[in-house]
């Protein structure tokens, strides 16, 4: 099932924060196979630091901190230094931050989720714009959430910042499609990742077991490659009549998570297949 | 991840080892086929796996081809098959044991799985797949109250590298696994719980294995981290071999 190469966005300059790991790294990762040169911008020194390594020439780390905003300038100004220009503004790092009943959220936890997920966005959108406007030409992507569409799919404080995330991007879409600028949401449904696998093992390593956790009821989870792919659509040309959207790549289960009961006892076995190899 | 997922073949899937290589290969994005002579048990798996049900009784040639035919015919290319079907045979030594019971083990454990392979590489010729072949500690070592089954596993393992041998080059990987024990209904219909623990005291590691435990080798052997894997003979016994 590997990934065809088609050059979709060769030579493009892309920063993707919270890019050391899950749907980052994955993004990263296909970003640089299609052609592309990367800078990883992520708090996780180590992983970050492997990955460029991993990625080679193409891939530049930069430690960062999405909420501060002399770390978010400092970044996007390394990119346009170090390759050149700044296409593709990636805003995916992302916490779930605070969770627990509304009742009971302690508010330290909350600021730091609206931090890093939507202060976080609007830096990173911010500054890219900066440099991208003078060039009429750039697309910014963030990652959403279907909990920031519906209720019940995230936690408060996450599911908030999320819903900001949707409306910074339609908001700001506005404006800067004037400008060449095309500005977008990906709401990846729960994915494979370190992030994930915290909120449900309380273990960020165990990718494994948050596989088969997410995979209940038989069907495959999210994997950052679904998401990457998604991305690379929205950051090439092919994209250039999208902008202000939002898109769920979600395995459907924000609206067609639902029991089908109309089409119940209408399962229909593709023709011949039980009967083929039957004989008495 | 474009267009249809890939298509995967478990015969045995109904149950035990082959059921857990349906969840496995499902949950790895394959498409699966659940065949088994047991038509509510391949439907079970099937509804769970989100899969396709079909019956077939691996013994009979003309039947395991008009079902790899099908699969291909309505599915599409087939990129992974798991033989897993098998049966046990009466625990009885050489000097007892009947024709009857020794045709009727050969014809499922060993002929069954040269049907299968054989249909499996006809469909895989020209564009490559990955076949696993559900062998047992008894391709290794023998069973002195199994010989039919010890003779068949043992000839499983000398297909696999024929077939691998020969098709090497079509891209096509053939492997055969070696499970110790495992709890499986095969193993559970035939012994009580004091017998299932003495089972489970002739691993290193101190129990039964799970059919998961076989079916994340099985899964892995398909996939492309096994790609320089082929004609291999795996036991996954919890060190029963080591002894």
């Amino acid at each position: 099932m590997g990934e065809a190469v088609t050059g979709r966005i060769e030579g493009k300059v892309a920063i993707v924060t919270g890019g050391a790991s899950g749907i980052g790294a994955g993004t990263a990762r296909r970003f640089v196979a299609e052609g592309a040169r990367v800078v990883v911008a992520d708090l996780q020194e180590d992983a970050g630091k492997a990955l460029v390594d991993e990625l080679g020439e193409a891939a530049r780390f930069v430690r960062t901190d999405v909420a501060d905003e002399d770390d978010v300038a400092a970044l996007v100004d390394y990119a346009a230094e170090e390759f050149g220009r700044l296409d593709v503004m990636f805003n995916n790092a992302g916490i779930i931050g605070a969770i627990g009943s509304i009742a009971k959220c302690r508010m330290s936890d909350v600021d730091r989720t609206f931090s890093v997920i939507l202060r976080g966005t609007f830096l990173g959108t911010k500054h890219a714009a900066r440099v991208m406007i003078p060039r009429r030409s750039g697309v910014i992507l963030s990652t959403a959430s279907p909990g920031g569409m519906h209720g019940g799919l995230g936690p408060h404080a996450y599911s908030a910042a999320k819903a900001g995330v949707i409306g910074l991007t339609r908001s700001v879409a506005a404006e800067l499609r004037h400008h060449g600028i095309r500005v977008n949401a990906i709401a990846p449904g729960a994915v494979v990742s370190a992030m994930t696998a915290d909120l449900v093992l309380n273990d960020p390593t165990d990718l494994a077991r948050v596989t088969e956790a997410l995979s209940a009821g038989g069907e495959r989870p999210g994997m950052p490659e679904d998401i990457a792919a998604a991305a690379l659509y929205l950051a090439s040309d092919e994209a250039a009549f999208v902008t202000g959207s939002v898109h769920l790549i979600d395995g459907g289960i924000t609206y067609a998570s639902g029991p089908s009961a109309f089409a119940r006892g209408d399962h229909e076995e593709p023709a011949g297949i039980l009967e083929a190899g039957r004989r008495s | 991840m474009s267009g249809r997922p890939p298509v995967a073949l478990v015969t045995g899937g109904g149950s035990g080892i082959g059921a857990a290589c349906c969840r496995r290969l499902s949950r790895a994005g394959y498409r699966v086929t659940v065949a088994d002579i047991d038509e509510a048990a391949a439907k079970t798996v099937a509804a769970d796996v989100g899969g396709v049900a079909a019956v077939v009784d691996c013994a009979d040639a003309d039947a395991v081809d008009d079902l790899v035919g099908t699969v291909v015919r309505t599915e599409g290319r087939l990129a992974a098959a798991v033989n897993s079907a098998g049966v046990a045979g009466p625990p009885q030594p050489v000097a007892e044991y009947s024709t009857q019971d020794w045709r009727r083990v050969l014809s499922v454990n060993l002929d069954g799985v040269f049907h299968c392979v054989r249909a499996e590489v006809r469909a895989m010729r020209e564009s490559g797949g990955n076949i696993v072949n559900i062998a047992s500690v008894f391709a290794a070592v023998g069973a002195p109250l199994a010989p039919a089954y010890t003779a068949a596993k043992h000839g499983v393992v000398g297909l696999t590298r024929s077939a691998a041998l020969a098709h090497a080059e079509d891209g096509i990987r053939v492997n055969a696994v070696g499970p110790g024990f495992v709890r499986t209904p095969l193993l559970e219909d035939r012994n009580d719980d004091e017998g299932l623990a003495r089972l489970a005291g002739l691993h290193p590691v101190g129990r039964l294995g799970k059919p998961d435990d076989i079916a994340a080798l099985a899964v892995w052997l398909c996939g492309p981290e096994a790609g320089f894997v082929t004609g291999a003979f795996f036991p996954i016994d919890g060190g029963y071999l080591s002894r």
